[in-house]
């Protein structure tokens, strides 16, 4: 169905700055590519919405088109050494804490190479049990299996033997039990010709075997699922007392003089370092982002902060579908002009009867403005949810949205090509929950033309601003993380997407301190400032969430495991971190569902003067925004309310709530301690949305919608209805110079 | 985990004539027994040209397969396609041909 995807270097860039475009085609030998800006993305034909407006661009024209594979599955490596081809006899061994020891071959330590066999590899063989071969580099293969399969994780110490001497090759797997199971130490052994084993120009790798992709770059294959602590390398032969204080020493090689390598992933957490802390320094790097800050195999639950007992978070959690950056080549570059207008633009692909749409925002020039008005675009949230998987993953996903599973051709794409990566709202083959998201790759989920949710469904909003001819500029959430208050401080008034759900400590303190200062923020969503997440220092374009507790999530977060290790900070809703969305904005979320959208109607503190600018041209009893497009209203999806408890700031005048909820639309799991029969919105006077507005003391206000259904309205009867005059009457108050004036 | 009765005859023409719903109490029993099988070979419908075609389809049984293409099942009213979604479900869990 797809013939085309590509991706950028970047999703945010100001004039002057290079795109870097990266194009793959699927059985199609040509495409066509050009520019476009991005108006309004909803092409469905019965809204009639849908806007674009082709731009001149030096690099439209027809390119060839050519299959770029991406090297999926996160490993280690450590680049090859004299230390490596020169091995006589030795001993390898690591604490694994296997996920899927099930799925086939998976290499847990491997220095190997194919045609003809070379090298030797510690791996979990096709019957799930702990195996290791080695190659003389003459064809010859000799392995040895346990051949009994290791449990599910459960932590084992694995280690292989091979004399080089005797002709002996064994392996050994010794399990730290749990307390009510009794799996069995054991080990296997094998004669085969004495003599080293076959060099390799391989690198030492963790987690996977070494393969060449179709491209002739270096790749990977038959990826270990699960956990690995604590690798090490050591010359001769250890004897099982031995090989035990080699495996739990932090400084083996303080212990045993024959030390070649002892890697520590407690080291360097939030890095793709792999520190190895003997003397010889075979320092490497990992691959696709393995998980780190893990519990190791002797954590022991006294700290749940890797950074309070690293030697208890040796672990890294590797994955065969994690994926950082899927390194394809660049097919062309566009620097864009100084005259270009800040706004949503895209590079349109088009190849046979298939044509994708790159999604990129272009800035003003760095250090101006050219509006009074900021559009933030969430792409924070937009990573988070790329490539979404959970609707095809999932077995309880129809019923948590009340829907039957109706997929795009782009999901139907995904769920044939796994390399593409997940999103943080699913689940990694072996059941653990996704905790990164990049960029740095096809996201088929961020484009015009794609259903209303996140990013398509902020279009909404782009391309009713377009409507009624309000000037805007469009800043991002990665802005806003560099930058903080400075960039926002610039702009009269922000406005949100529909669903800037996930922030991370730079961008809340940075959005804080604009409002506390003079800011103005209109927040035109639902769901929103919730996750704390974390981008990466080290590696541009990835992001990290953690999900501890509750909250709405789609998984639950490994016990033990819930500090980012990009940041060291504990993650989870902002909520439970003593800093609610409801004291930054007036509400917070309460409930969600999305069968059905509310309405909203008008509250008392709607007539209080201070309010009079939101509702000029609405009648007092107007019912607000029974109509739309997203569910057939304007308050659904996930809706917010205030709430004095969690900072709802005191002078808040709630000016409108919403009624109309559907059976299907439930209190967020935070809201509710305990599950009881009236939970959803035909019986819980909580489930509502509130429309809100406070001043703050440096003039500045937020008024706020509570709800991600509420751009859907906008567009109804030609743009000609109350919800568009309500965001109309807020935004033309909001770009005033006049100050709010705090009640007294 | 609620037990259809496939001779509840009543409950399939009332969806059979609202399939978009809100359903009565009895009948949204049966859709969320329906909508929890198992994601192997779960019927679905893929959207081919938006609001205008959809194509019923079976998943697979792992990820990283292709879905099955139903030939011929082929829907300009999306109505139409959850109709025959639910006749492919009713007849996996009950036995029952609603055809």
């Amino acid at each position: 169905m797809k013939k085309i995807l590509g991706y950028l270097n970047a999703w945010v860039i100001a004039p002057g700055e290079v795109l870097k475009v990266k194009v793959s085609t699927y059985g199609s030998e040509r495409y066509h590519a050009d520019l476009v800006r991005v108006i309004c993305g909803d092409a469905n034909p019965d809204h009639g919405i849908y806007r674009e407006e082709e731009i001149d661009a030096p690099f439209s024209g027809e390119y060839t088109g050519r299959l770029q594979p991406i090297d999926c599955g996160s490993y280690a490596v450590l680049p090859n050494s004299p230390e490596f081809t020169t091995l006589d006899s030795f001993t390898v061994q690591a604490w694994i804490w296997p996920t899927t020891p099930d799925k086939g071959e998976q290499g847990i330590i491997t220095h190997w190479q194919d045609d003809p066999a070379h090298g030797f590899a510690l791996l979990i063989d096709d019957s799930g049990a702990l195996a290791m071969k080695v190659g003389d580099g003459s064809g010859n293969v000799s392995e040895v299996s346990i051949d009994k399969p290791l449990a599910t994780r459960r932590w084992h110490l694995v280690s292989g033997l091979y004399d080089a001497k005797s002709g002996q090759i064994s392996v050994c797997q010794e399990p730290i039990n749990v307390d009510h199971e009794n799996h069995q130490a054991a080990i296997a052994t094998k004669q085969i010709n004495p003599g080293k084993v076959g060099t390799t120009d391989s690198p030492l790798m963790f987690a996977a075997f070494p393969m060449m992709q179709a491209n002739g770059k270096p790749g990977s294959q038959c990826h270990f699922n699960g956990k690995i602590d604590r690798p090490r390398l050591t010359a001769g032969i250890l004897s099982a007392a031995e090989r035990s204080v080699v495996a739990w020493d932090a400084l083996p090689h303080e212990r045993n003089r024959h030390v070649i390598g002892a890697w520590d992933f407690s080291h360097d957490i939030g890095t793709d370092v792999v520190s190895d802390v003997s003397p010889n320094g075979l320092h490497g790097y990992t691959v696709n982002l393995p998980s780190r800050g893990c519990k190791g195999y002797n954590w022991s639950g006294a700290e749940q902060d890797w950074k309070q007992a690293p030697q208890e978070y040796g672990a890294a959690h590797f994955h065969d579908d994690d994926l950082y950056d899927a390194g394809w080549e660049t097919d062309f570059e566009y620097i864009v002009p100084d005259d270009l207008r800040s706004g949503v633009y895209a590079v349109r692909l088009k190849a046979d009867d298939d044509e994708w749409y790159v999604t990129f925002f272009v800035r003003p020039p760095r250090g101006t403005t050219t509006s009074k008005l900021a559009f933030l675009a969430s792409t924070v949230t937009y990573m988070a949810y790329s490539n979404y998987h959970w609707l095809f993953h999932e077995r309880f996903s129809e019923v948590t949205e009340a829907m039957w599973a109706t997929l795009e051709k782009t999901e139907v794409f995904l769920q044939e090509h796994n390399e593409l990566g997940l999103s943080t709202y699913d689940t990694h083959s072996d059941g653990s929950g996704v905790r990164y998201a990049s960029r740095l790759r096809p996201v088929l989920n961020m484009a015009a033309k794609t259903p209303l949710w996140s990013f398509n469904a902020d279009t909404l909003i782009m391309g009713w601003l377009e409507n009624q001819g309000i000037e805007y500029d469009v800043i991002t959430d990665e802005d806003l993380h560099q930058e903080g208050a400075s960039l926002l401080d610039q702009y009269q008034a922000v406005l949100t997407g529909t669903h800037p759900e996930y922030y991370t400590t730079p961008m809340w303190d940075g959005m804080r301190a604009y409002l506390a200062r003079k800011g103005r923020l209109i927040y035109l969503g639902g769901n929103g400032f919730i996750w704390r997440c974390a981008l990466s220092s080290e590696m541009p374009g990835i992001l990290e969430l953690r999900r501890p507790e509750d909250g709405i999530r789609y998984r639950d977060e490994e016990p033990g495991e819930s500090y980012l290790e990009f940041t060291g900070e504990y993650g989870g809703l902002w909520r439970r971190l003593g800093m609610p969305p409801q004291a930054l904005v007036g509400v917070g979320t309460v409930a969600v569902g999305f069968d059905a959208s509310g309405y909203y109607k008008r509250k008392e503190a709607s007539f209080d003067s201070r309010a009079s600018f939101i509702f000029e041209g609405i009648g007092d009893d107007e019912v607000i925004g029974d109509f739309g497009i997203v569910g057939g209203g304007a308050s659904g999806g996930e809706i917010d309310a205030v709430d004095p408890m969690m900072g709802t700031p005191s002078h808040t005048l709630v000016v409108a709530s919403s009624e109309g909820h559907s059976e299907n639309t439930y209190l967020a799991p935070d809201e509710c301690g305990f599950n009881h029969s009236a939970m959803n919105g035909t019986q819980n006077p909580n489930v509502r949305a509130d429309m809100t507005f406070f001043e703050t003391p440096g003039g500045g206000g937020v008024f706020s919608v509570g709800s991600i259904s509420w751009s859907g309205s906008l567009s109804h009867n030609d743009y000609d209805n109350n919800v568009s005059r309500i965001t109309r009457n807020v935004i033309r108050r909001f770009l005033d110079n006049k100050p709010f004036v705090m009640p007294d | 985990m609620h037990k259809i009765d496939p001779s509840r005859m009543d409950l399939v023409e009332e969806f059979r004539n609202n399939p978009d719903g809100p359903y009565s109490p009895e009948l949204t029993l049966v859709v969320n027994r329906l909508r929890l099988m198992p994601m192997a070979d779960r019927h679905i419908l893929v959207c081919t040209r938006r609001g205008r075609e959809w194509v019923l389809a079976k998943m697979p049984s792992t990820r990283g397969t292709k879905l099955e293409l139903i030939e011929g099942q082929v829907f300009d009213e999306y109505s139409r396609g959850v109709w025959e979604v639910f006749k492919r479900r009713w007849q996996t869990v009950t036995g029952v041909d609603l055809a």
